[in-house]
């Protein structure tokens, strides 16, 4: 038995690499209904480096294993260093990262550089554990809120004040229905009531934490219509795995009517 | 009969020629250290500058974690109870009576240093006496510790600061009942190590002052 | 440090006579070899709890819609058979926490560390004996405070390992936020005293008590690890002490260091304001990143060890693999916000956060290559430590490149949360981690318990779980990539995540392979120790100062004089020399230069 290890290991690497190629060749992402095509263009190219790496690397791993096992005459090298080879490695793996880096920089930008001026804006708050929606309505301006007037009885989630004149045309949802228009700009506010929870779209390739005590914007561009999920993707407490929503992306032009119609 | 225990140079800091010892005669051996090898420095006091190091680590932690606090709206400061400066005083003249101790002790004078040691707890256990006038003196002015974040952070790290100050006097303790009994023996660096942790704790009061009050 | 002074004495007292009754000298014993060992079991005692918990989650997610009835009588977080939400949460959180700190961190650094460290440099004992004794008995009531937390009131605490507030500090968030957190806080503490004496130990004898001619760059990679572990602990944990106090006073003193003003809990309005939850994540990954690597980099160097003794064969780029592991540590302390790249801190934080957790892939990549060329043209003798070193390899490869995905900022955005970092850390930190912990628990043994573990059952127990392993987190990509959300108690309420309730099950399967078969490695362990074959001197003809003395070494180490040593302690297969490896401490002038200067 005690032969045999250097081939099954050398024969586990492989079936490794074979399976994990395999698998890794389907398209597990969620399908793409954003404009941040560039997040799976990035992974793409992250596969294929980090994969060539992952079969070179264990390849030799599983051969060296299986080749150079003890055998009666085997003769080890002595041989413990190579400047030459140790600076070439090293660079190469500095200047590969090097790339990633600047392309990981570049594309982080572009994710929160400021959005386009026609951009829709909407707002979330999160409560454990449901979404509250709220639109500016037609001023484009938010009411004042305030943590006193939250009213869950009186179906005021947020604490709108409704004294505030900006208040007057804001639109607040029903829990967990987000509608948004397709193909323009949505800048989103995002904002948690109580502990924090993080407002994930899975095929918009879109995730930000609802941090307490701040208003963090988005922003992105939803690319086809139709109904998907928001998922909470931070531990948020006994309900986290509940706190589901909906994502609807009309028509612009029927943005105004959904809403209305959701919040009869 | 001190004389010739007291032979051996006492306080030898590692690095200075002039009063190191042979590693043989006046260095502990330690837990090793290869039988006739010399120490690379005095473990202890290696030991006691690595916990130093940790202690400074934490109070770092504090002070950034202060900073980012203070940035907040509702930041409202509180202002310094006139007894601190008078703390602030004891302290140092505690580590001036405790250097003043050493002093005699490499004199030989042993009255002198049980006297200026002495000294020296008494005044620690007068700042830390003080330090519980100062927050009382605080709650009388309404100041509580959730009062607001600047007075969290007062009692927080001066709490923090007496507990390590009152560590450091059970080791004053420990170190008082040796004085006497003339314990300090060739290569024991007691005083000197102690002298160490009490005038770290006073620079850190210090620091923790300016960080409270004047930054 | 009232004690410091006495324990250079003490230890010299120690080389020369040993303590002869039972409770001096196996339970309240300051002898290192003795506190290692107290520590590695109590360690793995609390891995087999940890590991029973994460079987419970693995069952809640491959099944959630099924009852257990059975679970009813073993617990109170079922009820009818059916696992309660906060049970769920308990699960994860102190699953995570005790396998990051009281397993993790404690088998191979308290462990492996005070075991190994007198034996490598050259030492009776560690340089403060006490606080070494005193900082186990501050650890194991760490140990009986945490898992206490699961008998109080609401249970255990409930806001995941990393107990990021809000949630953590407002004691109506989440059930196990009532005494349950403030328990971990304390059992917190109790380990990070423990850790600082041991850190301030192990430094203090690295630097100060090694034996004649071994310098620092003679160590084998094993001490280096050590050493580097040791200063990140010292550096990083009080980080952790402090946002722990703090998280206190927030949770019992009504302070507000975390918690922000307007917060709303179940239509109450809560009485905090202008606290920072960020600050709470910052001084936590402070500590936390540095802490993955007090984690690893003591595996990394078992490997390393490892490997040359069973390839024969000197280590390849030793002045490399000591720089990258110096570079890992230092570079480890600017990276910890790429735990935060969505957190809502300033992006521009996140660029620079970026560059350092790119560049900490370079002295990773350079471990790997270093291990490839040690491996070439060698001569393996399979043992069952070097399957496991082989293990570490496989899996540092494995779950380092998954680093370089989620190190891409803007990729992160994706993946942060996801099943995909929770297949990243488990092959990288906690894989290479426990497999680095069998591997040396395999190959010191004989210094351990003066006996040789069973080789076929330990081959049989690697076997196992090398692939049950790979089976169980490799697939954890996938789903990640698909966007299933960790922490999730029944993730098929989501219609996205339904359809992977059947690779749930698979990997739910191959964890109770993987659980199971670590029988096999508790069998062995017990029965070596007391049955196993009795080691020789130098079971493994290997070639570093900790195999010149008997197996198990007397009190004191070495019977006679410690030895000296002449050369680094990787010297196999050294030409002209009479047999395949040259001790460390033989004087004579063969072999190379490296191993001489």
């Amino acid at each position: 038995m005690a032969k045999l290890q250097g081939l099954f290991f050398g024969l586990a690497t492989l079936v490794l690499v074979v399976v994990s190629t395999i698998y890794f060749m389907k398209d597990w992402l969620p399908p793409l209904r954003s404009d941040r095509i560039a997040i799976d263009d990035g992974i793409g190219v992250t596969l294929l480096v980090t994969g060539l790496v992952f079969i070179a690397t264990n390849v030799l791993l599983g051969f060296f294993a299986w080749r150079y096992q003890d055998k009666p005459g085997a003769q080890a090298a002595y041989w413990h260093h190579n400047a030459k080879l140790e600076w070439t490695w090293t660079l190469v793996t500095a200047g590969i990262m090097f790339m990633f880096l600047f392309h990981a920089l570049g594309l982080w930008a572009s994710i929160q550089k400021t959005p386009p001026a026609n951009a829709m804006l909407v707002e979330v708050v999160a409560q454990q554990f449901a979404w509250n929606i709220r639109y500016p309505g037609k001023d484009g301006i938010f009411g004042r809120t305030d943590a006193k007037l939250v009213d869950p009885g009186g179906f005021n989630f947020i604490g709108l004040d409704k004294s505030d004149p900006n208040a007057a045309d804001d639109l607040v949802l029903p829990q967990n229905q987000l509608y948004l228009p397709v193909d323009q700009p949505v800048r989103v506010r995002i904002l948690s009531l109580d502990v924090i929870h993080s407002f994930f779209l899975p095929n918009f390739r879109v995730k930000q934490d609802a941090m307490p005590g701040m208003a963090i914007e988005i922003w992105f561009t939803p690319k086809q219509v139709g109904d998907y999920e928001i998922a909470c993707a931070e531990h948020c407490g006994l309900g986290h795995y509940r706190m589901r929503g909906q994502v609807h992306v009309v028509q612009a032009a029927g943005l105004d009517t959904a809403i209305a119609a959701a919040i009869e | 009969m001190a004389t010739p225990v007291l032979d051996a140079p006492l306080f030898a800091q590692p690095g200075n020629a002039a009063v190191a010892p042979p590693p043989s005669a006046a260095l502990p051996e330690g837990g090793g250290g290869g039988d006739s090898t010399p120490l690379r420095f005095d473990p202890t006091r290696f030991g006691l500058w690595a916990f130093l190091g940790t202690i400074s680590m934490l109070f770092i932690g504090f002070t950034s974690a202060y900073m980012l606090r203070r940035a907040s709206a509702d930041w409202s400061p509180i202002s310094a109870p006139p007894i601190l400066w008078l703390n602030t005083t004891l302290l140092a003249a505690s580590s001036l009576t405790l250097e003043l101790a050493r002093r005699r002790l490499r004199a030989l004078d042993l009255a002198g240093t049980a006297r200026f040691f002495g000294a020296t707890g008494l005044l620690g256990a007068l700042f830390v006496t003080g330090q519980f006038l100062a927050w009382r003196a605080l709650r009388a002015q309404g100041v509580f510790l959730a009062t607001n974040p600047h007075s969290s952070f007062f009692y927080m790290l001066t709490g923090i600061h007496v507990l390590h100050l009152s560590g450091g006097l059970v080791w004053f303790a420990v170190i008082g009942a040796r004085v006497r009994r003339l314990a300090l023996a060739p290569g024991g660096d007691g005083l000197g190590l102690f002298a160490t942790y009490w005038h770290f704790l006073g620079l850190l009061w210090a620091y923790l002052l300016f960080v409270l009050f004047v930054l | 440090m009232a004690h410091a002074e006495t324990a250079a004495a003490e230890a010299h007292a120690h080389a020369g006579h040993a303590p002869q009754a039972f409770i001096w000298k196996y339970v309240f014993s300051t002898d290192h070899k003795v506190i290692g060992i107290q520590y590695y079991v109590t360690a793995m005692l609390m891995a087999l709890i940890a590991g029973t918990l994460a079987m419970l989650i693995r069952l809640q997610l491959a099944w959630p819609e099924k009852t257990f009835p059975a679970l009813n009588f073993l617990t109170k977080g079922y009820t009818d058979g059916v696992m309660n939400p906060e049970f769920y949460a308990m699960l994860f959180t102190m699953h995570g926490t005790i396998m990051v700190f009281f397993v993790l961190s404690t088998a191979p650094v308290s462990g492996f560390g005070n075991m190994l460290i007198p034996l490598q440099v050259g030492a009776r004992d560690m340089a403060f004996p006490f606080l070494n004794g005193l900082s186990y008995w501050t650890f194991l009531p760490g140990c009986i405070v945490i898992l206490s937390s699961f008998f109080v009131g609401a249970g255990a605490a409930a806001g995941g390992w990393t107990s990021y507030p809000p949630l953590s500090a407002l004691r109506s968030a989440v059930p196990g936020s009532e005494m349950g957190q403030t328990l971990w806080i304390i059992g917190m503490v109790f380990f990070i005293a423990s850790f600082t004496m041991g850190g301030l130990n192990f430094v203090t004898t690295i630097l100060n008590l090694r034996t004649k001619g071994l310098s620092m760059m003679r160590m084998p990679m094993t001490m280096w690890a050590m050493f580097l572990v040791a200063v990140l602990g010292l550096l990083s944990f009080p980080a952790l002490t402090a946002a722990s106090l703090m998280l206190l006073f927030d949770r019992h003193f009504a302070t507000s260091f975390f918690v922000p003003s307007g917060l709303v809990l179940s239509g109450q309005l809560v009485n905090h304001q202008g606290g920072s939850p960020l600050l709470w994540q910052h001084l936590f990954w402070f500590l936390g990143h540095p802490e993955v690597y007090i984690l690893m980099l003591p595996a990394l160097g078992f490997t390393s060890d490892i490997l040359v003794a069973f390839c024969r064969k000197p280590i390849f780029g030793y002045k490399a693999m000591v720089g990258a592991m110096i570079a890992i540590s230092g570079l480890s302390f600017v990276v910890w916000g790429h735990h935060m790249f969505v957190s809502g801190m300033s992006p521009y934080l996140g660029m620079a956060f970026a560059v350092g957790t790119m560049l900490i892939a370079v002295p990773s990549a350079v471990k790997v290559f270093n291990w490839l060329a040690t491996l070439w043209r060698s001569r393996i003798i399979f043992t069952t430590p070097m399957l496991w070193a082989l293990g570490v390899v496989s899996l540092f490869i494995s779950g380092g490149l998954s680093g370089i995905w989620l190190g891409q900022t803007a990729l992160d955005i994706h993946f942060h949360d996801t099943y995909f970092v929770v297949a990243h850390f488990h092959l990288i930190m906690a894989g290479a981690a426990l497999f680095g912990v069998f591997g040396a628990t395999a190959f010191w043994f004989p210094k351990m318990f003066g006996r040789m573990m069973h080789d076929g059952l330990g081959k049989w127990h690697f076997w196992f779980t090398f692939l049950a392993y790979y089976c169980t987190f490799f697939p954890m990509h996938y789903i990640g990539l698909a966007g299933h959300m960790r922490r999730i108690y029944d993730p098929y309420q989501y219609e996205f995540l339904k359809q992977f309730q059947p690779l749930n099950q698979f990997i739910t399967i191959s964890a109770f392979i993987l659980g199971t078969s670590q029988i096999l490695f508790f069998v062995n362990f017990f029965w070596s120790a007391f049955r196993g074959k009795k080691a020789s001197e130098n079971p493994w003809n290997a070639a570093g100062l900790e195999w010149t003395t008997p197996s198990p070494p007397p009190h004191g180490n070495w019977p006679g004089e410690i030895p000296e040593v002449h050369r680094w302690p990787f010297d196999y297969s050294v030409p002209g020399a009479e047999k395949d490896f040259v001790m460390q401490t033989d004087p004579a002038p063969i072999g190379d230069k490296a191993g001489s200067h």
